[in-house]
């Protein structure tokens, strides 16, 4: 019942949400400069990482801003950094003033000190949310299966998933012997993704994956883990390569080592350019409705953007899958034994 | 005359559509003639897909 309701309320808010998309370029339509570039310039801000968490035209969160400058932590809401109409003004704290350049980066504008930017972002809010939820599920899950084997309430949801991790994904690329080490690792990074990328679905304005550091430190971690866990075979077969001429080997070599770089990196790009692909193409296909402006371009664009929406709810799954299976055939290729 | 970078990246999209296209056709018919292996074959086509998928999209931001 309470599922039921939650979904309804998830529905309807998705409705009101494609309703925000539309509303915000639109607001004032005669009042300056071309409508294409103005919606391009809004697609392009929806893109970016965020130190305002904005929901709609009126309603916005302000995120605490922390900035490392010169040895010394400067703190403070990022409501600061903005006037009324969401345009960048600066800021003074500790005698630094800071402003939001175009890239919605802070920046130091009094003698171009150089900063780091530990803020709390939209994205970083975004990886909290989920953090949050993940823990919630899965310890409720965890302790469900104290009493009884059989699954129940979110567990029947998602147990069928983690089976389907451990038995098609794990036990096959990596081994029957090996393959429990690495389950942890590659159902967090299965869960994180997809739901990361389903809230990119939502009319929450959320699109973590759409930003290139987080997909990087995924893919880190992947590379980290089957360097650390790598037996010797793995490394005999890259600086070492057993079977081929003595010449063949000392080519093979950098290609290898190349290898081991070029299969994280291309890790991040996947996910990250795929995710951001369905962003803007969606984005466009909304925009189509201010470009023709009449019921027919308004139900085409509706209708197209419903069905996009569907093909990505698929593509979330499916590149949190593909993220999985790739980790989890690169660990079985650092475990694997002599054969 | 030079020839502009987004050419070659038309090109490369191409080639790659070009291979995830044989990809799926492949795995159609290989499933057709064995249906009890689709599971297996739908695994590989993915992994597949998504490297050449990936060389596509390293093309385009070399753009």
């Amino acid at each position: 019942m309470r599922l039921k309701t939650i979904l309804i309320t998830f529905f309807i808010s998705s409705f009101f949400g494609l309703n925000s998309f539309c509303e915000n370029p639109s607001s004032n339509l005669e009042k300056d400069g071309d409508i294409r570039e103005r919606y391009k310039k809004f697609k392009n801000h929806h893109l970016m990482d965020n130190h305002m968490f904005v929901l709609t035209h009126d309603i916005a969160f302000p995120l605490p801003v922390i900035l490392y400058t010169d040895g010394e932590l400067d703190v403070f809401m990022s409501s600061n950094l903005y006037d009324n109409h969401h345009k960048p003004v600066v800021f003074e704290i500790n005698g630094r003033a800071y402003k939001v350049d175009g890239h919605e980066h802070i920046k130091e504008v009094g003698s171009n000190l150089s900063l780091i930017d530990f803020s709390i972002t939209k994205n970083v809010v975004f990886i909290l949310i989920c953090f949050v939820l993940m823990i919630l599920m899965f310890v409720k899950m965890a302790r469900s299966y104290k009493h009884n084997s059989l699954p129940k309430g979110i567990g029947r949801l998602i147990e069928p998933i983690i089976i389907y991790i451990r038995d098609d994904i794990a036990r096959p690329n990596i081994g029957e012997k090996k393959y429990k080490r690495y389950m942890s690792f590659l159902l967090t990074i299965f869960f994180f993704i997809w739901i990361v990328n389903l809230f990119g679905m939502t009319p929450l304005g959320s699109n973590v994956t759409n930003n290139i550091a987080v997909t990087a430190s995924l893919a880190v971690l992947t590379y980290l883990i089957t360097t650390f866990t790598a037996n010797k075979n793995y490394w005999g077969h890259i600086f070492w390569m057993p079977g081929v001429p003595t010449p063949m080997k000392i080519i093979l070599a950098p290609i290898e080592l190349l290898g081991t770089i070029i299969k994280p990196f291309s890790l991040m790009i996947r996910l990250y350019a795929n995710m951001t692909a369905g962003h803007v193409v969606l984005m466009s296909i909304l925009g189509l409705i201010f470009i023709f402006q009449n019921w027919l371009g308004g139900t085409l664009s509706f209708g197209l953007a419903f069905a996009l929406s569907l093909l990505e709810l698929l593509v979330c799954a499916l590149q949190a899958y593909i993220f999985t299976m790739l980790s989890a055939l690169y660990f079985g290729g650092a475990v694997e034994e002599h054969h | 005359m030079e020839i502009p970078a987004i050419v070659g990246g038309g090109l490369v999209v191409i080639g790659a559509g070009i291979g995830i296209g044989r990809i799926g056709g492949s795995a159609l018919e290989a499933m057709a003639r064995q249906p009890e292996l689709t599971g297996k074959i739908q695994t590989v086509m993915l992994i597949a897909a998504a490297l050449i998928e990936g060389i596509g999209f390293a093309a385009l931001f070399a753009l």
